[in-house]
């Protein structure tokens, strides 16, 4: 699992074994492949980018082109384990939406996403007045995808009013997990799982 | 239809008479076919491809009629994307097709041909009679059903009435239901054939056939299967080895010629009859009025199938649009489902162009 991005890793290691899972934004489908192989699980995705489509169903993976923001709504209720969404939530139309449609169509939700309160992101904007652009984030704010930037507070307050429960969380800086301690200003990504 | 007549194709005669949508039953059906590759001794490598509403069985190599490559040979053969250095290929003539599998060109009970005799088919008509085909060759279950277009509906109908034999389907460039507008285009094609005076209310045999209705019939089809795009690139308005307009009704634009030829080789090749049932059977096609009007519950046998859907963004005849919706049905059953939309400027004839991405999707779908 080693090839696999630090949130991704985390996510395969904590899926269940045999689980049926849909990765939503799945890409190429990295995830999906080490979830199959190595934890025997059921795995579909959905990307919207059809050449990464056409290669993740090269490499023998089920993978339906999709908007994630619209066509999560033709998935019967509870159809999976569990439905993951990596750094896709702040790209989301309705990021609300979305997630209710995570905890529908699976039982329960693995989410991802960049903490835009992390202390390079506060400092930056600090010192420059300009919309960050890091490593992690390295587009212009006219150009960027994220269009619903969020911080790990404004996620725990989300949640809370959705009565969505914390199952866990993790946290990651430099490409390495940290602990949870001031994650909302020392985490540049966040994992959390997510179940109704 | 004299060469097609003369061949000595290689076929079977199903041992039993075969049963129809229509209540009808036909004996003694020859079924012709093709096979590429070796098949394996325990049998799991067959892939059954199903040809497209005016194709055949000669899916590679030199077709023996017009002496043209195979209709698929850039994805079938070895080293190619259905690889058969690996896999058993199995192509059979549809029924009521003029391949050498029984149709309306046929002699019937009587002797004579069939012609208009010859009882209405449906998609679902020309699976069985190529399941009874793997009957007869001792195949039971199919490692892949693959097919474009009719060949796609034939996949999609053989996975809902024969889950147990499929093990994959790759359907392509297809759809679950004709549209009224594909009604439409099929039926202008029948009304050409049958406008033609040559024929006779199809009892032409023996004599002149009717060339010029079919070929109108097939210059409109022809249209369908390209995308305005790709006429445009390929014809614009250039004229034809001419440098100004004729003022008359000459073939003047080079589309205009460009069409005349695809109507006159196509008759060489195809017989009018046959274009009637074929168009007749896929404007019958609609999967989910087989399943009491629920495509899922077309579907719902399948559910152990793996299935991968390829539609074109430049098809309008088969959209992403219909593809989507037997997305949508396989979802409902919790099938496994891949579906790619390709970018490809030829329209619904992408599936038989060079659509690098459509080998690589070919060959990992099959595994």
């Amino acid at each position: 699992m080693s090839k696999l991005r630090a949130d991704l890793a985390k996510i395969a290691a904590q899926v269940p074994a045999g689980a049926r899972v849909l990765d939503v934004g799945c890409g190429e489908g990295d995830l999906m492949a080490v979830l199959q192989d190595d934890k025997q699980c059921d795995a579909r995705g959905m990307e919207i980018d059809g050449e990464a489509v056409a290669e993740a169903v090269a490499r023998g993976l089920s993978v339906v082109q999709g908007d994630a923001n619209r066509d999560l709504a033709d998935y019967p209720d509870g159809a999976f384990d569990v439905a993951v969404l990596s750094q896709t939530l702040q790209t989301a139309q309705r990021p609300d939406w979305l997630l209710d449609q995570l905890l529908r169509v699976g039982r329960e939700a693995f989410v991802s996403f960049p903490n835009f309160a992390y202390w390079r992101m506060r400092l930056s904007l600090l010192t420059n007045g300009k919309m960050p652009v890091t490593r992690h984030l390295p587009v212009s704010w006219y150009a960027t995808d994220n269009i619903h930037h969020l911080t790990v507070a404004d996620f725990h307050d989300f949640l809370a009013e959705r009565g969505v429960q914390v199952k866990g969380s993790w946290f990651f800086a430099a490409g390495r997990e940290i602990g949870g301690a001031n994650a909302n200003w020392r985490a540049e990504h966040a994992v959390f799982r997510l179940s109704r | 239809m004299a060469t097609a007549q003369t061949i000595d194709f290689r076929r079977v005669t199903l041992p039993d008479p075969l049963p129809l949508d229509s209540g009808r039953e036909l004996m003694g059906v020859q079924v012709a076919y093709e096979t590429y590759g070796e098949l394996a001794a325990d049998r799991s490598n067959a892939v059954l491809i199903f040809h497209a509403l005016t194709g055949d069985q000669f899916v590679a190599g030199r077709h023996p009629v017009t002496g043209k490559p195979g209709w698929w040979e850039r994805m079938v053969g070895p080293g190619k994307p259905i690889d058969t250095s690996r896999f058993h290929v199995i192509c059979a003539n549809v029924i009521g097709s003029c391949m050498g599998s029984t149709g309306p060109a046929s002699l019937g009970p009587d002797g004579q041909p069939y012609a208009m005799g010859f009882p209405v088919i449906t998609i679902r008509d020309m699976v069985r009679a190529q399941m009874r085909l793997l009957d007869v060759l001792g195949i039971g279950t199919l490692h892949a059903v693959v097919g474009g277009s009719m060949g796609g509906m034939q996949a999609l109908s053989c996975a809902a009435n024969f889950p147990e034999r499929t093990g994959r389907v790759l359907a392509i460039a297809t759809t679950a239901r004709h549209s009224a507008q594909n009604i439409a285009f099929h039926e202008v094609g029948r009304q050409a054939v049958m406008a033609d005076p040559d024929w006779q209310g199809g009892d032409y045999y023996g004599g002149k056939s009717p060339d010029k209705g079919l070929a109108v019939a097939r210059m409109a089809a022809h249209i369908t299967y390209l995308s305005e795009q790709g006429l445009t690139e390929k014809f614009g308005r250039q004229l034809q080895e001419r440098d100004a307009k004729s003022f008359g009704f000459d073939a003047d634009f080079q589309i205009e010629s460009y069409l005349r030829y695809q109507g006159l080789a196509f008759t060489d090749r195809f017989d009018a009859n046959s274009y009637l049932y074929i168009t007749r059977a896929m404007d019958y096609f609609d999967l989910a009025d087989e399943a009491g009007d629920k495509l899922a519950d077309a579907f719902a046998p399948a559910r152990e199938t793996r299935f991968c859907l390829v539609s074109f963004d430049t098809d309008w005849l088969y959209t992403t649009a219909d593809m989507r919706e037997v997305v949508h049905a396989l979802n409902a059953v919790a099938a496994p489902v891949s579906f790619v939309e390709l970018s490809a400027p030829f329209g619904h004839d992408s599936f038989l162009l060079d659509v690098p991405a459509l080998d690589r999707v070919v060959a990992g779908f099959l595994g």
